[in-house]
């Protein structure tokens, strides 16, 4: 796999300083350029390399509050933010409110004020609306980054899931994803993993595929530049990397899918479906995992196809980047310091 | 006191049919009792237009609040007040206390609610409700989901002489949507429906009128799908009649993006096919009323991620200009503009005012069609400035309105 597009930057033919990433957030990829895309996966390299050292600190953001406000619940996302932020020496603070007790209380608004107000360097939200993190973006004066917001986008993962795929594929720094046959299975209609993923492989030239039932589908997702599946053995043909989605227990319970095992039947990635996709095709899973209904476990723990633990590790990294791009600003960093824009 | 009588000189009449025609009009004890080519009497009040338009005040079928200021400035004299109000009206004391809440400089015609609470299950006291001034009989923001429910509803309304108002849209296929199923509900991840929603209740709701007689107005039809099938129902003879919000002939889904919230409305902003389609429905007499649907929401309601925000816009001030545009495209004439916004939904409401007749109840409004101004949502006379149309540049102003004769200042 060798990136095919001539207009693939490299290392270095990024635009100077602040310019090379010119945004305050990150709200989604949907507001990112290719080339700042491929600019904060070659940023998070140095931390890949840094967090296999025995010594895993860098001082960069030392002295900066970084406040992670998950007013959903989370386990993985939120541990890989806060590891970040502090192995980046940030003091890390996590928020964690129900949406339910919330929703009681103050607005949104206010609780963005509030966190304002205690003057974070950088605010990592999760919410249960699409928009919400933008929301909030538009009421704080410092970076917001998008841990998640309804079913809308979580650009992390996606840069994450990027970072992973170059990793596998041993592509040098800088390369796009040209070429690649990407299948995202799963409940794509209720997905901001899929939605995210599809906008950042389009965007690195990555031919992508969604697979699943019409109900499991939003309308009109062809727009946004994929192929469209229903037959999971049709759209494993001649992929390279397959995304299994979480499907929720509540909607395999009759809702949208009659029951789990009807589910694994049409759309369990099995070794047997497996070997239907390219003989060396990759697994992701953004987690967790279902295990035995859409993916089953001697793929998932797969010893050499399969990237679930990678993507975890690849986080971590890519948290790491962004937290430092997008608080270089705010720290003066030379070529960085008078950096103006709007939210991305 | 008898206020004294006033005729307005120098202004172009709109009348039910023709061009605005030169002529004076002249108001007397709350009624129209002269106009055309007629001449002020030795003591009444002279109002010059000074060749603007005088046209009939509007008549608004379909608001959620009681916001004088925004209809007097919008030149709306009447307005029927929708029942989703908190308590929703359905007793008839409150119908005989919101018939008089604007009273004198606006009269407010509340629609009665259909059902008990508004919760689409039992009927709430129709006659009663008839009686104590209620003009019609609404479902409110949700459609009656129930079949059978509606069918007893339409046929006892039938009975008593009373239109009913419905909201077309399949709940069950709405479910939590609060966007049309499209390109932009996909990628901004918004809970959506398919703009068949609207057909489907559409659908049904003919089906119960043709079955018995009712009259049902479908309060908005914003889907091409459900217009033709409105219209094939008109051809037949059944009685149904259709209304729209500016909204819907002025914006598409498009307006989503950012999850700005103030265009958030029930039903969903659609693709720009069904507005075309709408903007052909009312060219075509499909459409027969325009309304602003108006609904003030502060800060509180709409200051929230797009799927917690209400739905609903303030738009009592900018009916008129936008139904003005209509005009301007050349779409249809002047008459017909303020049919839709006056005589036809009078008409619908068995009110003898919306149009400029010997007779009719005074209201008036002078209007200035080609006046410019900018909507702003900082600035506007509502309790609250949810526009999606803040910042743009319109044109028509109500330069003065006459509520039974009086001015309004």
């Amino acid at each position: 796999m060798q990136p095919s597009n001539p207009n693939t930057p490299r290392t270095g033919a990024y635009p100077d300083g602040g310019l090379a990433f010119p945004h305050r957030d990150l709200t989604g990829i949907g507001r990112l350029e290719r080339h700042e895309i491929l600019y904060l996966l070659d940023e998070a390299e140095q931390w890949v390399e840094l967090n296999r050292q025995p010594q895993k600190r860098a001082g960069l953001l030392s002295g900066l509050t970084i406040i992670n406000a998950f007013f959903e619940n989370s386990t993985r996302t939120l541990l890989s933010f806060e590891i970040a932020g502090k192995r980046l020496g940030a003091d890390v603070v996590n928020m964690h409110a129900a949406t339910s007790s919330v929703k009681k209380g103050e607005t949104l608004i206010d609780t963005a004020i509030t966190l304002n107000a205690m003057r974070a360097d950088a605010i990592v939200i999760r919410h249960a609306s699409s928009g919400a993190v933008r929301l909030i973006a538009g009421k704080v004066d410092c970076p917001v980054l998008n841990a998640g917001d309804g079913q809308h986008e979580h650009p992390t993962q996606a840069l994450l899931d990027a970072l992973t795929i170059r990793h596998a594929l041993h592509l040098p720094r800088g390369s796009d994803l040209c070429g690649l046959k990407v299948t995202i299975c799963g409940d794509i209609l209720h997905s901001r993993v899929a939605r995210s993923n599809i906008l950042s492989l389009t965007a690195l030239g990555a031919d992508v595929r969604v697979c699943a039932p019409p109900a499991l589908l939003p309308a009109e997702i062809e727009a946004m530049g994929v192929t469209v599946f229903h037959d999971f053995d049709a759209a494993l043909k001649g992929a390279n990397i397959i995304m299994m989605l979480r499907l929720q227990q509540e909607r395999m319970q009759g809702q949208f899918i009659p029951s789990p095992r009807e589910y694994r039947h049409l759309y369990g990635l099995t070794l047997d479906r497996f070997a239907r996709a390219e003989p060396d095709a990759l697994v992701m899973h953004p987690g967790p995992m279902n295990r035995g209904i859409e993916i089953d476990s001697q793929v998932a723990d797969h010893p050499t196809r399969s990237l679930i633990t990678s993507q975890v590790e690849s986080g971590v990294a890519i948290r790491m980047a962004c937290l430092d791009v997008l608080t270089r600003r705010a720290r003066g960093v030379p070529g960085w310091a008078r950096t103006t824009g709007g939210a991305a | 006191m008898t206020p004294r009588p006033i005729t307005i000189i120098g202004g172009r009449l709109v009348l039910a049919e023709g061009a605005p025609r030169p002529g004076a009009i002249r108001l007397v004890e709350g009624h129209i009792v002269a106009l055309g080519d007629i001449a002020p009497e030795p003591d009444d009040e002279i109002i010059d237009a000074a060749g603007k338009l005088v046209t009939p005040g509007l008549v608004d079928l379909g608001v959620f609040a009681v916001d004088k200021p925004a209809f007097h400035f919008g030149g709306i004299t009447r307005a029927a007040l929708m029942p989703d109000q908190a308590p929703p009206l359905d007793h008839p004391a409150r119908i005989r206390f919101a018939a008089q809440s604007g009273k004198p400089d606006m009269w407010v015609h509340p629609l009665a609610a259909a059902t008990r609470g508004l919760e689409g299950r039992e009927m709430a006291e129709l006659a009663l409700m008839r009686e104590a001034g209620a003009r019609a009989v609404a479902t409110g923001r949700h459609w009656i989901g129930d079949s059978g429910v509606m069918l007893r509803l339409l046929s006892y309304c039938a009975m008593l002489g009373l239109m009913v108002v419905t909201h077309a849209e399949d709940e069950g296929v709405i479910g939590p949507a609060v966007a049309t199923a499209g390109e932009m509900a996909t990628r901004l991840g918004l809970p959506s429906a398919p703009a068949e929603a609207e057909a489907l209740a559409v659908a049904r709701d003919i089906a119960l009128a043709e079955l018995t007689g009712a009259h049902v107005h479908f309060r908005q039809v914003t889907t091409a799908r459900a217009l033709d099938l409105v219209r094939a129902a008109k051809a037949r003879g059944i009685r149904v009649t259709a209304g729209v919000t500016p909204a819907h002939f002025m914006l598409s889904d498009l307006e989503l993006a950012d999850f700005r919230t103030f265009s958030r409305m029930s039903p969903p902003l659609r693709q720009d096919a069904d507005r075309l389609a709408v903007v052909d429905a009312i060219a075509d007499g499909t459409i027969d009323v325009i309304a602003s649907g108006h609904d003030p929401r502060g800060p509180e309601d709409k200051r929230l991620p797009f799927v917690d925000a209400e739905p609903g816009m303030a738009g009592a001030e900018t009916l008129l200009p936008l139904t003005l545009t209509l005009v301007r495209d050349g779409r249809i004439d002047l008459a017909r503009a303020f049919d839709l916004l006056a005589g036809a939904p009078a008409r619908l409401l068995g009110v003898d005012a919306g149009v400029l007749r010997v007779g009719a109840e005074a209201d008036i409004a002078i209007v200035d069609p080609e006046r410019p101004w900018v909507v702003s949502s900082e600035k506007m006379a509502a309790s609250a400035g949810n526009t999606p149309f803040d910042r743009r540049p319109v044109q028509g102003r109500v330069t003065a309105l006459f509520k039974g004769g009086t001015r309004i200042d």
